[in-house]
């Protein structure tokens, strides 16, 4: 196979067989870039499914991308439960003031139902329409944001960290409920065409939560979770530090996790090669910067330290890239990869 | 007083909120509050605070930490006291931004680092301009997370030096630690990449010097 054109499907499923495909996977996990190309605003651009399945097709034949992204912004399982999303002209939409605003009301809380929320149905109608035109040419990937990590936009994050560490009842309570919204709004996405998840869960990121926490709490949840999503899921840290962890999360049945920039790919490697797959690692904040030469000069680094043998996707380091970030940078990542990311590497 | 910053510092760590209570108790037998402040509470958070910048500790430990020293000082040095540091009038913002964490921590570290401040929670940047110069606010801390907060620093910078205002601006967040050219770009005087940073530096602004 080695040499010959692959589809990015199959150098995508190739890389996470540890195998290794033509050339380097690139995921540019690009969101509102996609309303740059549409020339819309970014509240107008996320208003209407057609426009994201378009921004995001166009996106892909631009940069060669080797993803379609159904993700359109994090508050939008917030949106779900009832909460306010504000939006920015120039970054991504925020979750508004938590809506829990008192730990008891864990208790009461209704489980949204997937299929009937307009801002949901609006992701599954972009996810089908892109489907529609990718056919099995390259992956679609959707999103959810893990039980163990939603609370911060549910409680806000002081509250829910002090939930964690004080309030034992409730937060199982709180990870019952929403798991159960995990799981149907990731397998309501397959159903519409993805053809993985990535479970964003910064919180479970050493960055945030010791490790011993972590093993009682968000390593549980995804099991349980993960076992339950009826697809191939890969695990993403939003920036967040992985490497103490990286054992636990193959562990959890993910097959692949999206490293932070702070974090040694070759060592990171060295500890997931053969069990997990690397998604990362370019500085998204510092790409805003770049010139060409220093968008070549990271990508060849990501690529000599993590690529040989497969089992890399070349992307950003949060699961999103700002809307900052010039197009001219993400050409130059694009053909980076084309030029030095061929099989097998030359490095 | 080694074995009493680690005895304190492992009390934070887990979260032990009696022990951390034992051992303040048993220090205020014989000395003065302000001494656990100096001698205790500042270098187990600034312990703490390297250790989650080395990715040794995590950001829920440094926040239990930050949270349980500013509740035993609040028992121990209200603001009714009159102990409180604070010669400068300090103040600390969330910038258009929703993620409160980051502002949360430093404000319990100033707090526990025997700072008084005023908290004026999450504002736009042309609230912010008009509240710090009503409040003639001498030190200004802006926390945010999202990279379009942090740009709007420069607006809050410009217009309060459009009016002449001496504000010194520190700030902090996750786009700074990320981007450590960040903090100049939007013309703030100083960054604070952990709580006992700006601590630290809020410290140094009291003094009248300014290390950025």
């Amino acid at each position: 196979m080695v040499n010959q054109k692959m589809t990015s499907m199959q150098r995508v499923l190739t890389t996470l067989g540890h195998q290794e495909p033509d050339r380097v996977p690139l995921f540019l996990l690009l969101t509102m870039h996609g309303a740059k190309e549409l020339g819309l605003t970014i509240k107008e651009y996320f208003s209407k499914a057609e426009y994201v399945a378009e921004g995001q097709l166009r996106m892909r034949e631009k940069y060669s991308n080797d993803c379609l992204y159904g993700f359109f912004y994090a508050p939008v399982e917030i949106e779900a439960w009832g909460g306010d999303v504000i939006y920015h002209d120039d970054g991504p939409p925020n979750s508004g003031n938590p809506f829990v605003i008192n730990p008891a009301m864990i208790n009461n809380l209704k489980i949204p139902e997937v299929k009937d929320a307009p801002c949901l149905i609006k992701v599954f109608e972009a996810i089908r329409l892109m489907k529609k035109e990718i056919g099995d040419e390259a992956p679609i990937i959707g999103v959810v944001m893990s039980p163990f990590s939603l609370p911060v936009m549910q409680l806000g994050f002081e509250a829910y960290l002090e939930l964690i560490y004080n309030e034992p009842e409730l937060f199982k309570r709180l990870m019952a409920v929403n798991q159960q919204f995990c799981i149907e709004w990731a397998n309501a996405q397959l159903e519409a065409g993805a053809t993985a998840i990535c479970y964003f869960d910064p919180v479970s990121s050493p960055t945030i939560i010791p490790r011993d926490l972590y093993l009682k709490t968000g390593y549980l949840v995804a099991r349980q979770t993960i076992g339950k999503i009826k697809g191939p899921t890969a695990t993403h840290m939003a920036s967040g530090i992985a490497l103490p962890i990286l054992d636990d999360l193959a562990e959890t049945g993910t097959g692949a996790v999206g490293v932070s920039a702070v974090e040694d790919l070759r060592k990171l490697k060295q500890v997931s090669s053969g069990k997990l797959s690397l998604i990362g690692n370019l500085n998204g904040l510092e790409m805003i910067h770049w010139s060409r030469e220093e968008a070549e000069r990271a990508v060849k680094e990501a690529i000599a330290r993590a690529a040989a043998g497969g089992g890399f996707i070349l992307s950003d380091n949060h699961g999103e890239i700002p809307y900052q970030v010039p197009d001219e940078v993400l050409l130059a990542i694009a053909e980076a990869v084309r030029t030095h990311g061929n099989y097998p590497l030359k490095m | 007083m080694a074995k009493l910053v680690d005895d304190f510092r492992e009390a934070l760590l887990s979260s032990d909120t009696e022990t951390a209570a034992a051992i303040l108790a048993e220090y205020l037998v014989s000395k003065r509050v302000l001494d656990f402040v100096e001698e205790v509470v500042v270098k187990t958070l600034d312990q703490i605070g390297d250790g989650w910048e080395k990715g040794e500790y995590a950001l829920s430990q440094v926040y239990m930490s930050g949270r349980i020293c500013e509740d035993l000082l609040e028992k121990v040095l209200p603001d009714e006291s009159g102990l409180r540091k604070g010669r400068q009038k300090i103040a600390i913002a969330l910038l258009n931004d929703y993620h409160a964490l980051g502002k949360r921590i430093v404000y319990a570290v100033l707090r526990a680092g025997g700072f008084q401040l005023i908290d004026y929670g999450r504002v736009e940047a042309e609230e912010l301009v008009r509240r710090v110069k009503e409040d003639q606010i001498e030190t200004l801390l802006i926390s945010v997370l999202m990279l379009s907060s942090a740009l709007q620093v420069k607006e809050v910078v410009k217009s309060l030096s459009f009016h002449h205002n001496k504000v010194k601006i520190v700030v902090g967040g996750a786009p700074f630690r990320l981007d450590r050219k960040l903090w100049q770009e939007v013309g703030a005087d100083a960054v604070g990449f952990t709580a006992s940073e700006a601590l630290h530096l809020v410290s140094q602004l009291e003094g009248g010097s300014n290390n950025g």
